[in-house]
């Protein structure tokens, strides 16, 4: 939205916070719920099924502490382009969302070659039900990363321009709740043997 | 329309609408910290003791997102109902967990009995083949 | 930081007087614009549904006639019919008419702003809302047909294509339930963050009319509950396309987790869309008493703790599916507690009323009867949310006869009343008093005869879902038959007066009398703009002095004192 048409209403804070940050905490509130949804059933088939230890075992701890390192190293990123954003240096910041992109790049690279390896050996959607539970909540978690990308794409882009800096605050927020699923994810689909 | 002539000099105060910049910590300091307890999350099952895998897996987690939560995202920044609104987010997942877990963990009752999973890699009944 | 305007290609109509037609009527960010296009979807979507409960109203009464619109309907149409009925009348006419429509309309007019703080946001949310009304309607035409597996979509029926015999419908509805929620989803953290973020200066939290603060719960309800159905709707399109089984029990999965994921949000959703209704009621009740809203603060509380109640009831649906019967004595306890704030809602309403100086207009008529239909309504929950009587009560027209009680004066009654109130505001037009207490009394009327037969039958034994009674003969009964074709004859004079209502909108619309600014002399901000707004609403932003229901204030002229004026 160009700055010109954004309505008065966008510009008032009477709840003590700026419009968008007020939005992105709601849009988390949101998405909580729907990974509690998924993680919570999963919670429920993990304790009750004892298969379910004996499938978990042929995840690759290693591969999942790799991306849960990425991911955290991405979000130290993000917050560090928070800082820069408010200090006025937008190419600065928009350097660090290109550093974040490239985490969540790299995060997705590691993601795919581990489902190529999963499905090679015959661990697919179907094969069991602990599968569809890994495919399932780590397919939406990355969804949301790829979904959070294409928007810092664009952030970075403005704020290259020293423009609409606040948003790389927002975008970061968005970010942080991304890497905070996954260090959820972590230990229920590869620790918990 | 002269009401949006107002717009852009409005805009300036989207950035900090609350009137105080972020309190910045010292982030690459967190980093470190959260990488320790990234290393302790891992070596945690190498002890293979339930109970010690259980701590260090979910309770190291917990430690984490919360410190993410606040260095990264500055909940604790923000005005206080936000922390609140994610608390009872959070508590609605464990009503529908406690309402919701009895029946699904449960495997027979009158007249019905669910069949545990099976270790197995293929579908027994071919319920996959349609499409 | 950003103070230079960004120019983009797609510069909308903000300021522009006049844009092009499809511009001003598809593309608008305009938030009464696009309130607009949710109540006119909502309403073309209600032809639909209607037109459905009209065609498997008649082969109830009448097995096997050739119902006139519409052909013979099969087993499995009546099934696709009752199906898409449930589904359409709450998620695409409830939804996006209550909640959608109203919310878009009424909260930036009421707390005093000009548009909502994402006007992209809310486009793209009627949009995606559109499209998923689009699928659903695809979904009918698909081989094999629409869904039939009834609105909650419970396993097998919608996972397996042997038992539900529409393999690809299946896919597609809960493909358009989905998309709807992301659709309400956006749109409702705009409600909410407008409603928090822009209130006009001198707006506190108790000057916020009740119809705003109740949309605005009703979007944190929402918000709330619908997460796990849309990680189950998921699971859903995996089990019904990839064959995982989540909800299989002969692989190890669960069809009752489908049935707590659904009911979860299933049970918020009623109050989504009573609160908002409630909210509406609200608002006329004060303005045709001319008297103050009888504890506005306990009203508001009640709503939260309505809100907050209503996700510890959810199970009260599955008494009978098989789980855990002390989780059904815990279920029983908190539902039969949820009716004490709802009850108390009602005798607030009451209390406003009493010894007001009345006006019974048409939008009064629609919210007496409102208070009227959804006591009904309420009671006869009662019976339900007690799990001994509800084993018996279970799937019968009693539960159905109950839940249209409770849904028909939120959806339509709530709607009507909403519509008659705010039309000279909308259109800048007054409608006609006569034509809209003819349909009133009309719809009203024949709405009660047709459910309070379906609660004799449904007590008598009669279930739901049953395509044919005449294949059950001690069902089969003339004296229930006879009900049952009364209850059908009901709705089609119910039907009957519905072209009343249209011809008086669209009529009103372009040649009702001129409406002045606030022709109800009413206190909340709306009323201080032009009949209709502009874009922007007001040339200036007004400002707040005092709550919103300060009507008959003793020692003062007029009997009202609108919430912007200075003293």
């Amino acid at each position: 939205m160009s700055a010109s048409a954004r309505p008065i209403a966008t510009t008032r804070s009477t709840a003590g916070m700026p419009t968008g940050r007020l939005a992105v905490w709601w849009v988390i509130a949101s998405e909580i719920v729907i990974f509690g949804g998924l993680l919570g059933s999963y919670i429920m088939f993990r304790l009750s099924h004892d298969s379910f230890a004996a499938e978990a075992a042929n995840t690759n701890m290693y591969v999942g502490a790799f991306n849960t390192w990425v991911l955290l190293t991405s979000s130290l990123f993000a917050v560090l382009g928070h800082k820069a954003a408010e200090e006025g240096n937008g190419p600065k910041a928009a350097k660090m969302l290109y550093l974040t992109f490239g985490g969540g790049l790299i995060f997705l690279l590691v993601k795919t070659w581990e489902w190529s390896e999963k499905i090679s050996h015959g661990h697919t959607l179907s094969s069991s039900t602990f599968f569809s539970f890994y495919y399932t909540a780590a397919g939406l978690h990355a969804l949301h990363v790829i979904a959070g990308m294409v928007i810092m794409a664009i952030v970075a882009q403005t704020a290259k321009r020293n423009l609409e800096l606040h948003r790389v605050e927002l975008i970061g927020i968005y970010w942080h709740f991304v890497d905070l699923v996954w260090i959820f994810l972590f230990p229920l689909l590869y620790i918990a043997k | 329309m002269s009401l949006h002539d107002h717009a852009p000099s409005h805009a300036h105060e989207e950035g900090h609408g609350d009137g105080h910049a972020t309190h910045h910590p010292n982030y690459v300091k967190i980093y470190l910290i959260l990488l320790v307890l990234l290393v302790i999350s891992i070596l945690g099952p190498e002890l293979e003791i339930r109970i010690v895998t259980l701590v260090t897996a979910f309770g190291v987690a917990c430690i984490k997102a919360w410190m993410v939560a606040k260095n990264f995202m500055h909940i604790t920044m923000a005005p206080r109902y936000v922390l609140y609104l994610v608390a009872t987010t959070l508590v609605f997942m464990l009503l529908f967990f406690a309402g919701t877990a009895p029946d699904v963990m449960k495997f027979s009752g009158t007249r019905w009995e669910k069949t545990p999973v099976a270790h197995v890699q293929a579908a027994p009944h071919g319920d996959a083949a349609h499409h | 930081m950003a103070t230079a305007p960004v120019h983009h290609e797609t510069h909308d109509d903000h300021g522009h007087a006049r844009a092009g037609f499809i511009r001003h009527y598809f593309f608008s960010t305009d938030h009464k614009m696009i309130a607009m296009q949710y109540m006119f979807t909502g309403m073309a979507m209600a032809l639909i549904g209607g037109f459905f409960a009209y065609a498997f109203r008649m082969q109830l009464a009448f097995p096997g006639m050739d119902v006139p619109g519409f052909g013979v309907v099969s087993a499995n149409e009546y099934n696709h019919l009752i199906t898409n009925h449930g589904a359409i009348m709450i998620f695409w006419v409830a939804m996006p008419v209550l909640i959608a429509a109203f919310g878009n309309y009424l909260i930036p007019l009421m707390i005093g702003c000009d548009d909502m703080v994402f006007p992209k946001l809310n486009r793209l949310s009627y949009q995606i809302f559109l499209l998923s009304a689009l699928i659903l309607i695809a979904s009918f035409f698909v081989p094999g047909g629409g869904f039939a597996g009834a609105w909650t979509m419970y396993p097998p029926l919608s996972t397996k294509p042997e038992f539900g015999l529409t393999p690809l419908g299946a896919t597609l509805f809960v493909v358009a339930v989905g998309v709807e929620f992301v659709a309400f989803l956006l749109g409702g953290i705009n409600f909410v963050t407008t409603a928090m973020n822009s209130r006009a200066p001198g707006m506190r939290m108790y000057d916020i009319p009740m119809v705003v603060w109740m949309i605005v719960i009703a979007s944190i309800l929402f918000m709330g509950s619908v997460g796990p159905l849309v990680a189950g709707a998921v699971m859903l399109i995996f089990d019904q396309n990839f064959g995982t089984a989540f909800f299989d029990p002969t692989r190890g999965g669960d069809p009752v987790l489908w049935q707590h994921l659904f009911w979860f949000f299933g049970h918020p959703e009623v109050y989504v869309v009573l609160l908002p209704a409630v909210g509406i009621v609200a608002e006329i009740i004060t303005v045709f008493s001319r008297k103050k809203l009888f504890a506005y603060r306990t009203v508001l509380y009640t709503a939260f703790g309505t809100g907050v109640l209503s996700f510890m009831v959810w199970a009260h649906h599955q008494f009978i599916a098989g789980i855990d019967p002390r989780m059904a004595n815990i279920f029983t306890i908190t539902t039969l507690l949820i009716s004490i704030p709802v009850a108390e809602m009602l005798f607030v309403y009451i209390a406003t009323l009493f010894g007001g100086s009345i006006t019974f207009t048409t939008p009064m008529l629609w919210a007496l009867s409102f208070i009227a239909t959804f006591l009904i309504g309420g009671v006869t929950g009662i019976f339900l949310g007690a799990s001994g009587a509800d084993i018996y009560l279970h799937d019968t027209y009693f539960v159905l006869a109950h839940f249209h009680y409770t849904f028909f004066p939120i959806a339509i009654i709530g709607t009507f009343a909403g519509i008659t109130f705010w039309f000279p505001k909308m259109f800048g037009r007054m409608m006609n008093e006569r034509l809209g207490k003819i349909h009133f009394w009309g719809t009203v009327i024949a709405f009660n005869c047709i459910f309070i037969p379906l609660f004799v039958v449904g007590v008598a034994g009669e279930h739901r879902r049953i395509y044919d009674f005449t294949n059950f003969p001690e069902l089969a009964r003339p004296a229930l038959r006879n009900l049952d074709e009364f209850a059908t004859i009901s709705l089609l004079v119910m039907l009957a007066f519905q072209p009343i209502f249209l011809f008086n909108l669209f009529y009103s619309m372009f040649r009702g009398p001129k409406a002045p600014k606030n022709p109800w002399n009413s206190n909340t901000l709306e009323w201080s703009a032009d009949s209709p707004p502009p874009h922007g609403n007001w040339p200036e932003l007004p400002r707040v002095y005092r709550g919103p229901y300060e009507y008959s204030v003793p020692g003062r002229e007029q009997d009202y004192w609108p919430q912007n004026a200075p003293n």
